[in-house]
């Protein structure tokens, strides 16, 4: 029997030790904010918080996690009621197909929770191993920075950025 | 005059000489200054010969910082006496070269001695350097100097005493400056002359493939044995034989030029910017590079397949633990059936230098720190298992993988491995 502590739950479950967390949350948990992306970890659509740490819940085994605690996208708000960098990411309409953005905001957040005010770089840095198909890195840097309280992009990122979200609102 | 007093004098006298011997070993002078070369003072075509000179030598490597320009020092080098900070190579003329004359430059490469007159450390391989032709060391310097001025001031060293009192490198150069180009041999072929060229003196592979003694010089008589450098074991360059599948000439080219030998496995750690800038020069350079590589090669005994042992280790409890967490976090590329394994040739696990390799070493680094990105060198990829994987379970999979993958009999002392290698990066 495998005992997963997730999102403040504990759960037993009679599944293969080897089998990845990922799988337990979508198949055996119903949890379906973490995305199947690659498989790989090499593109973060899987992020989730285990321990205060982001990891990819696609390549970690759950014979592995012990009574570290599992965290996902659900534990952050519900649709009536986001989390605040659930509502940045919808503010700043982060997401175009939204398949990254369940990875992306679980990585941010474990940044933000061990670190509320990262430097630029710290969050550019921090954010590198996720990856957006559709290309609106801007829009989820940007909607990071307003949790973090960073400063705006300067002017010459800005400009283009501010078009976008035009463009998004008309 | 007393005979005691004779004796005086003349201890007195042997001490003034040694003193005067000392100062003027210690005592270089500066060379002047000179105003930044004028745009247009060294042709394209030495510019251009520069360029591969400079790729050649690896200066990038050392001389950029972590996000920082290129050339403008401050990398941190951590040896076992300090850290010793990279300096700025650009002409900048307060904080980088931008006053140093072409013969200063040649004076730095040949001996080691900085235009103002002060002793360069060793973790700068003038010791190799030195080998260069000086048309070679022209067209470095020509590169150089052509490149965007950059004002940064490395950190200051942070060494032990008495080491950061420059003048003692004199008697460390008695022992392991040999200073001079390399002489061409002529019972070799020409491309032979240019590996041992590129080997010895520009590349110098020793520095990082060569065990170090007590204070930094390369043990003598052990050139190429394999050092351990950031942490990372570079491999013995003369038991190329020793390999699963033995190293090629093929082979050889490939990995340094593309980061990836189908019978070995992907560059890592400290050689991935290595072998980033063996991809830009000449395919002929890398060729002379396999060439002499491969003929400096010492009869090692084969190490012993020990089929018993390897069946007993697969059994343990801690190579088991290992199987789990590597159906889950490794199978996808690395197992048998995976796409991986079939695209671009990738390497089976079986043929991996790290996991045949005499210590876990490098097997854990890999786990550890995983290949990252590179930008759009991204060929290699693997991610890190350091944060989400404690001691123990790096080592069960470095047990299992050893066991599954290698005839080599198990590892020893494999977690206390995990816990070193672990605290030593984190001390980086």
């Amino acid at each position: 029997m495998i005992h997963l502590t997730v999102n403040g739950v504990q759960h037993a479950l009679d599944i293969d030790p080897s089998t990845p967390l990922l799988y337990a949350l979508r198949n055996d948990l119903q949890l379906h904010g973490a995305k199947f992306g690659c498989g790989l970890g090499q593109c973060g659509a899987c992020t989730v918080i285990v321990d205060g740490e982001a990891v990819f819940s696609c390549l970690i085994p759950v014979a592995s996690l012990g009574n570290k605690p599992v965290r996902t996208i659900e534990s952050l708000g519900t649709p009536e009621r986001p989390g605040p960098l659930q509502k940045a990411f919808i503010d700043h309409q982060a997401a175009q197909c939204g398949y990254c953005i369940a990875g992306m905001i679980m990585r941010a957040q474990a940044l933000l929770e061990r670190n509320p005010h990262p430097t630029e770089r710290e969050s550019l840095e921090h954010m590198e191993p996720n990856l957006c198909r559709c290309g609106t890195h801007t829009r989820i840097l940007a909607a990071i920075r307003e949790v973090a309280h960073l400063p705006k992009a300067d002017a010459s990122h800005d400009k283009p950025q501010l078009a976008a979200s035009h463009g998004g609102a008309q | 005059m007393t005979s005691k007093s004779r004796w005086l004098a003349a201890g007195g006298v042997a001490i003034a000489a040694a003193l005067a011997a000392a100062f003027l070993l210690m005592w270089k002078p500066a060379l002047a200054p000179i105003s930044p070369p004028a745009q247009g003072t060294f042709d394209a075509g030495t510019r251009l010969a520069g360029a591969r000179v400079v790729a050649l030598g690896d200066c990038i490597v050392c001389h950029t910082a972590k996000g920082g320009k290129p050339f403008a020092g401050g990398l941190p080098l951590a040896t076992p006496f300090g850290t010793i900070y990279a300096t700025n190579i650009t002409p900048d003329v307060q904080t980088g070269i931008g006053s140093w004359s072409l013969e200063a430059f040649t004076r730095a490469l040949r001996y080691g001695v900085a235009r103002d007159g002060h002793l360069l450390y060793p973790a700068f391989p003038y010791i190799h350097f030195t080998r260069m032709s000086d048309g070679d060391i022209a067209a470095a310097y020509a590169y150089l100097m052509t490149r965007e001025p950059v004002e940064a001031t490395a950190p200051a060293n942070q060494l032990m005493f008495p080491l950061n009192f420059r003048p003692l490198l004199a008697f460390w150069n008695v022992l392991f400056l040999h200073p001079g180009a390399q002489q061409p041999d002529p019972s070799k072929d020409a491309e032979w002359n240019r590996g041992k060229l590129l080997v010895d003196g520009l590349g110098h592979c020793a520095s990082c493939h060569s065990p170090l003694n007590a204070i930094g010089g390369e043990k003598s008589g052990h050139a190429f044995d394999g050092g351990i450098v950031d942490g990372w074991e570079a491999p013995a360059l003369n038991a190329l034989g020793a390999a699963p599948r033995p190293w090629t000439r093929e082979q050889l080219v490939a990995y340094l030029r593309t980061g990836r030998a189908s019978e070995h496995g992907a560059a890592a750690g400290p050689m991935l910017p290595v072998r980033r800038d063996l991809a830009t020069v000449a395919e002929a350079d890398v060729q002379a590079i396999a060439t002499y590589l491969l003929s400096i090669q010492k009869l090692r005994p084969v190490a012993a397949t020990d089929a018993a042992s390897t069946r007993e280790a697969l059994a343990s409890a801690e190579a088991q633990r290992g199987a789990t967490l590597f159906a889950a976090s490794c199978a996808q590329c690395h197992g048998p059936a995976a796409p991986m394994q079939s695209i671009g040739e990738r390497p089976t696990l079986a043929f991996s230098t790290a996991v045949n390799a005499a210590t876990p070493r490098n097997a854990i680094q890999m786990m550890l720190s995983g290949n990252g990105w590179h930008g759009e060198d991204s060929m290699n990829y693997m991610p890190a298992f350091g944060q989400i994987y404690n001691d123990q379970q790096i080592a069960d999979l470095a047990s299992y993988i050893r066991a599954a993958y290698s005839q080599r009999g198990p590892w020893k002392d494999v977690e206390a491995t995990v816990t070193k290698v672990r605290k030593e990066n984190n001390a980086r």
